[in-house]
């Protein structure tokens, strides 16, 4: 009953969609104050439907419903309560749910909360939303009904992929996903605004906080998959260049791109239609992600099922939004008049200036990630673009982007000073030459692009906070843009380090040991103590002891496991994570050979910590800016009108 | 500076950017892209001499041998026409068994495949798309036959 009750709910839903994508359309064209009002009722009427269904499916899994084909497919009575609720996103079909669930929840907070928008503008945007709501409810309902009933129904269901039984990717799609969908918030506001023909100041102050919140979302997202592959495959590494990961990377890259441009719309009415054009890309790129991650034309651990029909409709919808956003876009840009081309050294020159090299380097990533897909579709062989690849191309173009980062910072508006700020910026330039020659004199590898990778992280870092005092010596109170925007940059140097230093310098140890065995890798002893077999609630699993050792005292008691799940029959590595935030030690349990020796593999992983916490900091950093004052005020204004609101 | 000049200053580094990053990218394809080959490819035609390429295949039962060391490994890929001896040092992904798919990539050295990378796999029910074309087209692929 709960399932019917649910898919029923989105059928109300698609209904609750469809009007919102079509009558305040015709209201906004026509000026008709009540077709406009239609907007918001239909968009809270949609939220709440799918919410019902959305909740109906988590039901379904809780109590192990197995007569409902999906639960049954992916959930199992022991299963943890925690992948039991994670388990309705951890499939295709209930993925898709969850999309459109936080799709209407971004359409509830425009309508709720969007009160200072012109009502003409917020009709249009939530048309908008309400449009993109129809594609991907038609989707689930024609191709990935979540609940679609099995008979006889199951005694027991088949559980969840082991590897996906984790915290770290239980989180995963939800955070994803608010970047993905929340980058429609900004497209949204481009096509409205692409409609009536008109973006300013005010436009590009009310997309920019929900540009930002989609950005912090997908910053997360994309540093708990990082850090799960991390953790969970066993192989040392935190980003391998794959595919899916790339899909996520790209509208990370371009909605960087679309935070920075939409600042120069607001402070200087200049890069109007490119914009616009980035906040259509952005969506794109997270429908073109969806798409590659979800209609099976990439293997990976995400593609659950290659159902022909579903690859060929989401591509009908990505044809459909893309195609025709970027028709409206080529016949209205030309209208939007310009602020008028300002001096290439100046704010908003270098604000166009890593526009430019972020946007080249997303259209590198998208080649290395479709070139394989369009080869093999030609009939040209197959290929795999590795990281090779990528290491080759996309750092070259990220080295002078950083390298600009703090000048750009410091830029005055309209006409900047190029040599004053290099001046102001001596202290930076000291700490990178410092960072840089300290590299090359004392680490035992010596490499030259760990030195510039180091040099680069040190400019950053020291060059965000000097900017920052040097504000805060002029005026004593600074807008809390200005410290989420300190927080962002230096943040980008920390990661920049972690990277370069795991690069350079990461020990990778193997070798077969044997109880008392003692290995040392990187100035540790890593004594084996054995491996004993234990039993988890869904998994049985042997589990190595291996004790880290600095001149002889133990550091840390470390159990890596080997866990195997006779449910899903399938073998899972659990590596065993001792940080010192300077360096992780990481060892592996591999596999026995019989005689009483185990295989074990051991890293040291030096200053990948910091990855974690600078993605972590850059998240904060755009909660912070969202914080400002500036998107606050305007924003809506409780009261005050309680007589226009019954009219509504 | 003159509206013109500054119009110009913006084309000319786009230009520098997008040519530096199509030289890159250009060359990053003629030195990095991993071509994949079958078994009866390798037997058939001659491999790029010195070049990274991909192999795959079943692993052919009976055909894992461990070196003492315990760290090495020497099996058989084939597509069920042709094999080819793979040799590799290193710990194996878990779903690493005989009769699976398996994918490895390396470098061809008198007439051993060299690995020095393993793919895993996310699940046993999953086959490699380039282990089932090289069965295909070894005309050994039987729908559903690993399922």
């Amino acid at each position: 009953m709960i399932a019917e009750i649910g898919h029923y709910a989105l059928a109300l839903a698609l209904v609750f969609a469809a009007v919102q994508g079509t009558v305040p359309l015709i209201g906004a064209a026509r000026g008709d104050p009540r077709l406009i009002g239609i907007a918001r009722e239909t968009a809270v009427g949609q939220a709440a439907f799918i919410a019902i269904a959305f909740f109906a499916l988590m039901a379904c899994y809780v109590v192990s419903d197995f007569s409902v084909a999906t639960v049954a497919q992916n959930s199992h009575t022991l299963k943890p309560m925690l992948y039991k609720v994670a388990g309705v996103w951890a499939n295709h079909e209930g993925s898709m749910v969850l999309w459109v669930l936080i799709l209407s929840l971004f359409g509830l907070s425009v309508a709720l909360a969007g009160r200072n928008l012109p009502p003409p503008l917020r009709a249009r945007v939530l048309a908008v939303q309400g449009l993109i709501g129809v594609g991907f409810l038609a989707f689930i309902l024609f191709t990935s009904n979540p609940f679609a009933r099995l008979d006889p129904a199951p005694i027991e269901g088949n559980g969840l992929n082991p590897l996906l039984q984790d915290p770290g990717l239980a989180f995963h799609p939800p955070f994803l996903y608010l970047g993905y969908v929340g980058f429609s918030m900004a497209f949204s506001f481009a096509v409205a605004a692409l409609i009536e023909g008109r973006v300013d100041a005010a436009w590009a102050r009310w997309v920019r906080p929900w540009t930002l919140a989609a950005w912090c979302a997908l910053t997360v997202g994309i540093a708990l998959g990082s850090w799960w592959a991390y953790y969970e495959l066993g192989w040392g590494g935190f980003w391998f260049w794959d595919p899916v990961e790339n899909a996520s990377f790209v509208p990370w890259l371009i909605g960087t791109a679309l935070l920075h441009s939409a600042i120069v719309v607001e402070k200087r009415e200049a890069l109007k239609s490119w914009t616009v054009l980035l906040a259509i890309l952005a969506f794109s790129a997270s429908l073109l992600g969806t798409f590659l991650v979800r209609s099976g034309v990439l293997t990976s651990v995400h593609s659950f099922a290659s159902d022909p029909a579903r690859g060929v409709f989401i591509l009908m919808l990505l044809v459909l939004f893309i195609g025709g956003s970027l028709v409206l876009y080529a016949a209205r840009a030309p209208a939007l008049k310009g602020g008028g081309l300002f001096a290439p050294i100046s704010r908003e020159g270098a604000l166009a200036l890593n526009n430019l090299f972020l946007c080249t380097a997303a259209a590198i990533v998208l080649l290395g990630t479709l070139y394989p897909l369009i080869l093999d579709a030609l009939g040209g062989g197959r290929v795999s673009v590795g990281p090779p690849f990528f290491t080759a191309t996309f750092v070259p173009v990220m080295i002078p982007l950083l390298a600009a980062v703090p000048v750009g910072g410091m830029l005055a508006w309209k006409r900047g000073d190029l040599p004053g700020v290099l001046g102001r910026l001596k202290l930076a330039f000291g700490a990178a030459l410092l960072a840089a020659i300290a590299t090359l004199s004392l680490a035992s590898i010596k490499s030259l692009l760990a030195a510039l990778g180091l040099a680069i992280a040190a400019w950053l870092i020291v060059g965000a906070l000097w900017d920052l005092a040097s504000r805060l010596a002029r005026a004593r109170r600074l807008p809390r843009s200005a410290w989420g925007m300190t927080i962002a940059h230096a943040s980008v140097g920390i990661i920049v380090a972690g990277i370069t230093a795991s690069q350079a310098w990461q020990v990778e140890h193997i070798a077969l040991m044997r109880p008392g065995d003692v290995a040392e890798v990187a100035g540790y002893e890593f004594r084996f103590n054995g491996a004993s077999q234990i039993r988890g609630p869904n998994y049985v699993a042997w589990r190595g002891a291996v004790t880290a050792m600095r001149n002889g005292q133990p550091v840390a008691a470390m159990t890596p496991e080997k866990r195997t799940f006779p449910v899903e029959r399938q073998t899972t590595t659990e590596a065993a994570i001792h940080t010192t935030w300077l360096a992780d030690l990481y060892v592996v349990l591999g596999e026995p050979d019989g005689a009483g020796a185990w295989s074990i593999r051991i890293y040291y992983n030096p200053l990948v910590p910091w990855i974690w916490v600078g993605a972590v900091m850059a998240a904060l950093g755009g909660v912070v800016s969202l914080t400002d004052r500036r998107h606050r005020i305007g924003a809506p204004v409780r009261a005050a009108r309680p007589a226009a609101q019954a009219a509504e | 500076m003159t509206r013109k000049r500054r119009r110009l200053v913006f084309v000319v580094l786009g230009m520098l950017v997008l040519g530096g990053a199509t030289a890159l990218v250009l060359t990053a394809f003629e030195d990095s892209l991993v071509f994949f080959y079958s078994p009866t490819d390798i037997a058939t035609r001659q491999l790029p001499a010195d070049r990274r390429v991909r192999i795959g295949g079943l692993v052919e039962a009976g055909s894992i041998a461990r070196g003492a060391d315990g760290l090495s490994v020497r099996f058989v890929v084939t597509d069920l026409a042709n094999t080819i001896p793979v040799s590799y040092r290193g710990v194996l992904p878990d779903l690493f068994r005989e009769g699976q798919g398996v994918v490895a990539e390396g470098r061809l050295a008198n007439g051993v495949f060299q690995a020095d990378e393993v793919l895993a796999k996310h699940d046993e029910k999953y086959m490699p798309p380039e282990v089932v074309d090289a069965l295909k087209k070894a005309g050994r692929w039987q729908e559903g036959a690993t399922k």
